[in-house]
């Protein structure tokens, strides 16, 4: 069983216990303890099942490379899928689920899978669920996807906070070893500015594991005093629990800083994503284990030999008793030295390699350890727990020479440089034949703007042998990097550390050489997706030979791991059923981020309330407390309607429509944009922009214009006055304020730059009020101020001056047919005058109205709105809007593509009126039917409506859409199918169905 | 005049910087030649500060001048002179191709005061906002979150920052919450 050693723990605190639940089960653990630790000190081996047979998995690993014990963490808003127990740190109240399993962890009906792997193998979905087609949507994708993913999806909202940070640094250094701590010293030194992050919550990574020695003390003492010393050079900040994420363009790095992870009851930020700009990046990433191929090698027991030392010397926790060692290299005797000086049994050595090992491997012959050269693990016996190993020669087939009992495997199958930073941006590896391992390629750093590297790998991360190649690896990476950074690095040694006579590392691909397939098929190679040496094997036979393709089709590194403990190995194997040398394979593409970050983080600050800034018109309190039913406007919020109590939405709508038609309707229109031009050039600029002419507008007057796009749509439509001699101010729609403006900069920028015209986009400048209807002017009149008369401001004028107390600019136009102005007012006063106005109009029951009447009351007059009537495939002559197509001018944007044969086809559907037969309402986007079938055998159509409301003036269904010679049709009546098979019939009527002679506004 | 109200009114929170909504402020866009002798010349008459440099901000007293691109300045005067300023800068540059507009109302301006504040800054806009780069004076138009602000560092050592005035509660609660006590990053 897995236990709590006496000794040890250099990570615990002992004084201080915590309670924790695992599987609703109470346990105990201390600060300082991982999930995994504390699990296994509590006898938990068995944490997870795996994903594809629902094996029984165990924890392998002790850090971020762990594919086995993943877990739901927490509960509610907290609640976390695929938390690695490896990464987790221990705190009281922590509440864990293992995942994958039905009805219980210890008996999981899954695992049927397992015992039908011999029909499950590589490829088995792409096989299985190929045909008949309509089966996959409605019958294998639905199974599949509720077998598929480990963790549960969390159900509520996320109940915590996240924020990003922005740093601007010379070096950026990634890992906090003692590659990390020399490379930050040695760059530091040099006075640059120096971030130093670390994932884990402790400096040092292995080495004070190990038993490294430096500069003749203890790792941990080093560690101490180098970080004492970095902590007093200002220029550098050094961070734990934050992950070097990923490495991108341009010196720019993503680092996850797990804030409050480890104490979850603070009111913070959970997770805080640093976006750094670094001059130079140091990747002193470390390195991780591999796992040897031997038959059961995923039966839980069965951990890498470092973090089998890792439990014992960090958290005095020993996996079992009897734990039997298999390596390849000498440093896995570290690991049997380790649990020996612990007390425990070390029934086995079991080194691979026909030589044996070096001055380690006599160190454990002293100790009284049995070590056996040349040999390996035959099988693992046990299914839920290891019970014992079979031993064979490597070199054979697997025959049993002898069966150990033991209750815990350690296994060393060399190390791999953790390269994934490194390549993120495009850095190149080499294959090390000596370490049997890819590194950086020197050669081919990922490059800056400017082609010049920008991430300098060290220590063991970029294939440094021991401790004492790392630090003078590491501090010859400090020294670039700040020589890079235009910094002078300080002429002082890098410390030296102690090493040991190491023999060469032999790689062992499968255990043993010769093995069958029935032991190939038990050879775990990655744990998570249940992907085994046979797998890999098959996908090479069945042509796959592009690593690529046999990752996807054996899914061997697609888990949550990515591949960690996997990648090397399987590539390896394929390699070898190819015949082919390693590098010639090459490895799958590394992507940040190195592990798995929360989407919180990536998503910062913006949840809740702040997911995106809403903007608001300086009258939107009112409409908060006035009933106000929101639609959004690009970012604006507009009010839909007002309701008052007890009113439905359609009543409210119904209501404002009436009050303004009979007396007296208020809008806020502040959202509609208000772009200044001006300038000399600026009469034959606007001209360029609108399709009527605009330079001939007299100063006082008004014109509406459109907007089309190169290509000849409709884009935008709008009021435009001329302010002055050469100012005017272009009023454009809600949505279209800050295109129309980036639309003027453009052509201004880059066609006309020599034309003398600057804009403003002014939009947010004035509040604008209309105030319409028949009551209108003596309302305004009321407030007095300016001659709003018939003669004194007619239609299609504007004036600017006093009303009432406010600065006003007032524009005699209406886009709802009655009388009407609408006037801009400083926004700061425009509530004031809003509540002035309603002061006002209280006699005539001024009644504030919404974007939907605004609707209804435009189309009863037949006027066109952009994204109703347009929507980008529309141009004016489409409308009937040729009026407003000005024949004088050479040109305006659109001009010449409005004269391509497809814009001239007289069958282009053109705008009519349509009225149904029986006063009904026709569906918005409803299309009219011709006679016959399309080539694809579908109905043909010959028309679609565009808008439509019930017109409470009319008391009938109103609505305008595209008919095929609509003009030319009037009276005609054609079939609207609607989706229950019925048919509506309407006629073809004029678009305009109110006051047609415009005697409303004539007044 | 008497009935003009800033967007929050003077709204105020406290974390670990102190975010304050500071009322209405006078501001005219200028858009023209930054280099003509006669729009310095106007600028300086009426404000009594020159044309500053690229991504800085001048100030004496109540009025200040924000480079903001190229071909424009934001001119910053106490908002009971903004529409006289307006007129005489205006009037200064008669002749001349140039555009003068008060967008004072257009805008919500905030201070953001205490040793924090380019920790809460730093959280939000993409800027070096350390103290050997962000230094007295300089001005910068970016992003602050998901909306478009421009930020100055004063001589005080307080930042002030404008945002379109549609946005101002945004402006606000992304700042609030950025200051929110005991989430000091501990880095600038």
């Amino acid at each position: 069983m897995s236990t709590r050693l006496s000794t040890g723990g250099r990570l615990l605190n002992k004084s201080s216990q915590i309670s924790f639940q695992f599987n609703g089960k109470q346990m105990r653990g201390f600060q300082g303890d991982t999930l995994a630790s504390a699990l296994l000190a509590n006898d938990q081996m068995l944490m997870g099942r795996s994903f594809k047979y629902h094996r029984p998995r165990g924890v392998v690993a002790s850090g971020a490379e762990e594919p086995n014990g993943l877990v739901n963490l927490g509960k509610g808003g907290e609640f976390e899928p695929n938390a690695r127990v490896t990464t987790t740190e221990l705190f009281d109240g922590l509440t864990a689920e293992s995942q994958n399993h039905w009805p219980s962890l210890e008996f999981d009906v899954g695992v049927i899978n397992n015992y039908a792997s011999r029909v499950m193998p590589a490829g088995f979905y792409y096989k299985t669920f190929m045909a008949p087609a309509p089966a996959w949507k409605h019958v294998f994708e639905p199974i599949i996807r509720r077998a598929a993913g480990l963790g549960r999806a969390p159900k509520d909202r996320d109940a915590d906070r996240y924020e990003h940070f922005y740093a601007f640094v010379d070096v950026l250094i990634i890992g906090g070893g003692i590659a990390g701590l020399q490379a930050a010293k040695a760059a530091g030194e040099a006075g640059a500015k120096v971030l130093l992050v670390e994932q884990t919550a402790h400096w040092g990574g292995r080495a004070p594991v190990d038993g490294v020695e430096i500069d003749g003390k203890p790792a941990d003492d080093w560690v101490s005093d180098t970080l004492q010393h970095l902590e007093k050079m200002k220029n550098v900040s050094i961070r734990t629990r934050m992950m070097g994420a990923g490495i991108y363009d341009h010196g720019y790095a993503l680092a996850y800083e797990r804030v409050t992870d480890h104490a979850p009851s603070q009111d913070l930020p959970r997770h805080r994503l640093w976006r750094i700009r670094a001059g130079q990046i140091i990747t002193a990433t470390g390195a991780i284990e591999r796992p040897l191929a031997f038959a059961g090698n995923d039966i839980p027991g069965v951990m890498l030999a470092s973090a089998v030392r890792d439990y014992a010397t960090n958290w005095a926790v020993s996996p079992g008793d009897r734990t039997v060692v298999v390596t390849n290299n000498d440093d896995a005797y570290r690991t049997a030295i380790t649990l020996k000086e612990s007390g425990l049994e070390i029934p086995v050595i079991l080194d691979a390699r026909p030589d044996g090992g070096g001055e380690l491997a006599d160190e454990a012959r002293a100790l009284g350890i049995r070590v056996e050269s040349g040999k390996a693990i035959a099988k693992v016996k046990g299914a839920k727990r290891v019970t014992g190993v079979e031993i064979c020669a490597q070199a054979g087939e697997g025959n049993t020479l002898e069966t150990i009992d033991c209750d815990a495997v350690a296994m060393s199958g060399g190390w791999s440089p953790v390269v994934h930073l490194w390549s993120h941006c495009g850095g190149k590896l080499v294959w090390d034949e000596d370490q049997a391992h890819f590194r950086p390629n020197p050669e081919a750093a990922p490059k800056g703007a400017r082609g010049e590297a920008f991430v300098i790998p060290a220590g063991i991360a970029n294939g440094a042998l021991d401790s004492a190649a790392v630090l003078a690896d590491a501090d010859r990476a400090g020294k670039d990097a700040a020589t890079r950074t235009d910094h002078n690095p300080r002429k002082l040694a890098a410390p030296k550390a102690n090493s040991v006579e190491e023999a060469p590392m032999q790689p062992v691909w499968k255990m043993p050489h010769g093995a069958g397939y029935k032991l190939r098929s038990k050879m775990w190679l990655d744990y998570q997706n249940d992907v085994k040496v046979s797998d890999v094997q098959l996908a090479a036979q069945e042509g796959y030979e592009s690593v690529e393709h046999t990752k996807r089709y054996t899914t061997i590194g697609m888990a949550t791991d990515q591949g960690k403990l996997s990648n090397i190995n399987g590539l390896a194997i394929l390699a070898d059923s190819l015949n082919a040398p390693i590098p010639a394979v090459g490895t799958t593409t590394f992507r940040p981020p190195y592990t798995p970050i929360s989407m919180g983080s990536i998503g910062g600050e913006a949840s809740g309330e702040l997911f995106q800034p809403i903007n608001k018109t300086p009258l939107h309190a009112w409409g908060e407390e006035n009933g106000a039913f929101w639609e959004p406007v690009g970012h604006w919020r507009r009010a839909y309607c007002y309701q008052r109590s007890g009113e439905t939405v359609e009543q409210a709508v119904h209501r404002e429509v009436k009050a303004t038609r009979t007396s007296l309707g208020l809008l806020d229109a502040s959202t509609l944009g208000k772009i200044i031009v001006k300038g000399p050039d600026a009469g034959k600029f606007l001209d360029m922009m609108y399709t009527n002419m605009m330079s001939n507008l007299k100063p006082g007057k008004c014109r509406y214009g459109l907007m089309c796009t190169e290509n000849g749509f409709l884009s935008d439509d709008g009021v435009v006055a001329r302010i002055d001699d050469d100012t005017w101010l272009c009023h454009t729609t809600t949505g279209g304020a800050a295109s129309v403006h980036g639309h003027m900069e453009e052509w201004l920028q880059t066609e006309w730059w020599d034309w003398k015209v600057y804009t403003v986009n002014a939009t947010e400048q004035y509040g604008q009020i209309a105030v319409v209807g028949p009551n209108a002017r003596k309302v305004l009149e009321k407030l007095g101020g300016m001659d709003l008369s018939k003669e004194g401001l007619a239609f299609m004028e504007w004036k600017e001056g006093k009303i009432g107390a406010f600065d006003a600019r007032v524009f005699r136009i209406s886009f709802s047919g009655e009388l009407s102005y609408e006037i801009a007012v400083p926004t700061s006063q425009t509530r004031a005058f809003w509540d002035a106005l309603h002061a006002a109009g209280a006699e005539f029951d001024a009644t504030a109205y919404g974007t939907e009447a605004l609707h209804i009351l435009r189309a009863e007059k037949g006027f066109i709105m952009m994204g109703d009537e347009t929507d980008g495939t529309i141009i004016p002559q489409d409308l009937g809007l040729n009026w407003a197509l000005s024949k004088k001018k050479d040109d305006y944007l659109g001009k010449r593509a409005q004269q391509r044969e497809h814009m001239t086809d007289p069958n282009r559907w053109q705008l009519v009126g349509l009225e149904t037969v029986d006063g009904s309402t026709l569906p918005d986007g409803a299309y009219a039917v011709a006679n016959g079938l399309n080539a694809n055998g579908q109905r043909n159509t010959q028309g679609r409506v565009t808008s439509t409301y019930y017109s409470p003036t009319l008391d009938k269904g109103i609505a305008m859409g595209l008919v095929l010679n609509g003009p030319d049709r009037m009276g005609e009546v054609i079939d609207f199918p609607k989706l229950d098979g019925s048919i509506m019939q309407a006629k073809i009527v004029s678009p305009v169905f109110y006051d047609a002679e415009g005697e409303k506004q004539n007044v | 005049m008497s009935n003009a109200v800033s967007a929050l009114q003077g709204a105020t929170s406290k974390g670990f910087a102190q975010v304050t909504e500071a009322g209405l402020r006078g501001m005219i866009t200028l858009r023209g030649d930054l280099a003509s002798p006669k729009l310095k010349k106007a600028v300086k008459s009426v404000t009594g500060v020159s044309v500053p440099s690229p991504r800085e901000c001048s100030s004496a007293g109540d009025k200040a001048v924000a480079w903001m691109s190229p071909d424009e300045v934001l001119v910053m005067v106490p908002y009971a002179d903004v529409v006289d300023a307006t007129v005489r800068l205006a009037k200064a540059l008669e002749g001349e191709h140039a555009l003068v507009v008060n967008v004072s109302d257009a805008r919500a301006v905030f201070t953001l005061e205490g040793e924090g504040a380019r920790e809460v800054l730093a959280k939000l806009s993409p800027v070096d906002l350390s103290r050997e780069a962000f230094t007295t004076g300089m001005f910068r138009r970016t992003r602050l979150a998901q909306a478009a602000v421009a930020f100055w560092l004063r001589d005080d050592g307080t930042f002030e920052l404008v945002c379109f005035r549609s946005e101002a509660q945004y402006v606000f609660d992304v700042q609030s919450m950025s200051a929110k006590t005991g989430s000091e990053v501990g880095y600038l």
